[in-house]
């Protein structure tokens, strides 16, 4: 079963039940990281979320973790640094990524992400998350 | 009553007077708040959460609307300019008109992706960036790099020819139209030419690049297209969705525009032809 599907049913769910949904899903499926109906709680969770990287690549530190709840900028349920600057990014439902640098193309793992806003940034810094 | 032409059509003078339209907003301090209300709405637009901007269903009343407001704002500098649309169906290279530098300009330089030919290459010192990803304040641009070719006519009739609007859990993995044309599923037209153009136009700040208009009129009139083909469907969803914009609920960040209040683009403009 694909995570397409997990994120799926899990919307529906989510639309069918209103703002009370628990983030667990049906015994034996894999809960996603996705953002709540209320925009804060965030569960990383799944292979890719788990996935913490620490590199340099090209020249620039990206490093990758998950993130529990939080921050107004972490409905992704995972943050990653560029130099120490935190690149915008975000989980679309069929469980692959963006960033604000690359926001029309998706990426399979954060890490994917990172090295892509690496090679877009030319060795430009990051504007700080406002 | 705007008349909306296709670029590839436009005089000299139409050229001249859109571009400086363009940088006399630029000018005047207007043009950046468009990059922040575009980026601020895909930065919040997810698909489990609220979505308006994108990856929803009022993608394209929302940029209707976004764009009617630019358009107001050009005519506020010059009545007669109306938005041109960039028909990428049929100019599909680097050395199509729309690049040349009495437009919009051309690619960026292979060194650091720069923009400088035309009225908006930094070194014109008309075009600043100032709502910015990094910190590069000239255009950026890499034609055809991160993709290979533009959406063809084909794959573009493929889209219009979608019955459903759009499909429940309506956001990046729906089925319908409306994904089809924003480009998370299927052949990928909307997403597919930003990143064709590359640049900034890959940013959530994207209307740094004023292709951006020409880019997004033509989405517009595609929906028009889609619109006088399917004359049973319409809108979706109508009523009582969580974290939607329902036919007749308003959008942010105006208040006071629902997607059925753009449904009919007549009352506002037409276009030159049909698709």
């Amino acid at each position: 079963m694909s995570q397409v599907t997990h994120a799926s049913e899990l919307t529906r769910r989510r639309m069918l039940q209103g703002a009370a949904v628990a983030l667990t899903a049906a015994a034996g499926t894999v809960v996603l990281g996705v953002t709540g109906p209320a925009g804060g709680q965030a569960t990383a969770a799944g292979p890719e979320a788990s996935d913490e990287f620490d590199e340099v690549f090209k020249g620039r530190r990206i490093q990758g973790r998950p993130v529990q709840g939080g921050g107004h900028h972490h409905t992704a349920g995972y943050t990653v640094l560029v130099d120490g600057e935190e690149l915008h990014m975000m989980r679309n439902a069929d469980g692959t990524w963006i960033s604000v640098v690359n926001h029309y193309q998706t990426f399979p793992t954060p890490r994917a992400l990172a090295r892509a806003a690496v090679q877009e940034l030319q060795g430009a810094t990051l504007v700080p998350l406002a | 009553m705007a008349f909306r032409k296709n670029q590839a059509s436009l005089t000299a003078k139409e050229k001249r007077d859109f571009v400086n339209a363009v940088l006399a907003l630029k000018r005047a301090g207007r043009y950046d708040a468009f990059v922040s209300t575009h980026n601020s709405f895909i930065i919040s637009d997810t698909d489990n959460g609220e979505r308006v901007g994108h990856r929803s269903p009022s993608f394209l009343p929302w940029h209707r609307r976004f764009l009617l407001q630019f358009e107001q704002a050009l005519q506020s500098v010059d009545p007669n300019v109306t938005l041109p649309y960039w028909d990428w169906t049929a100019d599909r290279t680097a050395s199509a008109s729309l690049w040349d530098a009495g437009f919009l300009g051309g690619n960026g330089r292979s060194s650091d992706g720069q923009v400088t030919t035309g009225p908006f290459a930094f070194a014109a010192g008309g075009w600043t960036l100032n709502v910015r990803p990094d910190s590069r304040s000239y255009l950026r641009r890499s034609l055809g790099s991160a993709v290979a070719a533009l959406p063809t006519r084909a794959e573009t009739e493929s889209v219009l020819a979608i019955q459903a609007y759009d499909a429940a859990p309506w956001n990046s993995s729906s089925e319908g139209f409306r994904n089809n044309l924003e480009g998370w599923r299927g052949v990928n037209l909307h997403n597919r030419v930003h990143v064709w153009v590359g640049g900034h136009m890959t940013t959530g700040m994207s209307p740094n690049d004023p292709v951006f208009w020409l880019h997004h009129c033509f989405i517009d009139k595609l929906w028009a297209e889609w619109q006088r083909r399917h004359p049973g469907q319409g809108y979706l969803p109508a009523a009582g969705t969580a974290n939607v914009v329902d036919l007749g609920e308003t959008m942010k960040p105006w208040n006071d525009t629902t997607p059925a209040d753009m449904l009919d683009h007549t009352r506002h403009y037409t276009y030159d032809t049909g698709f």
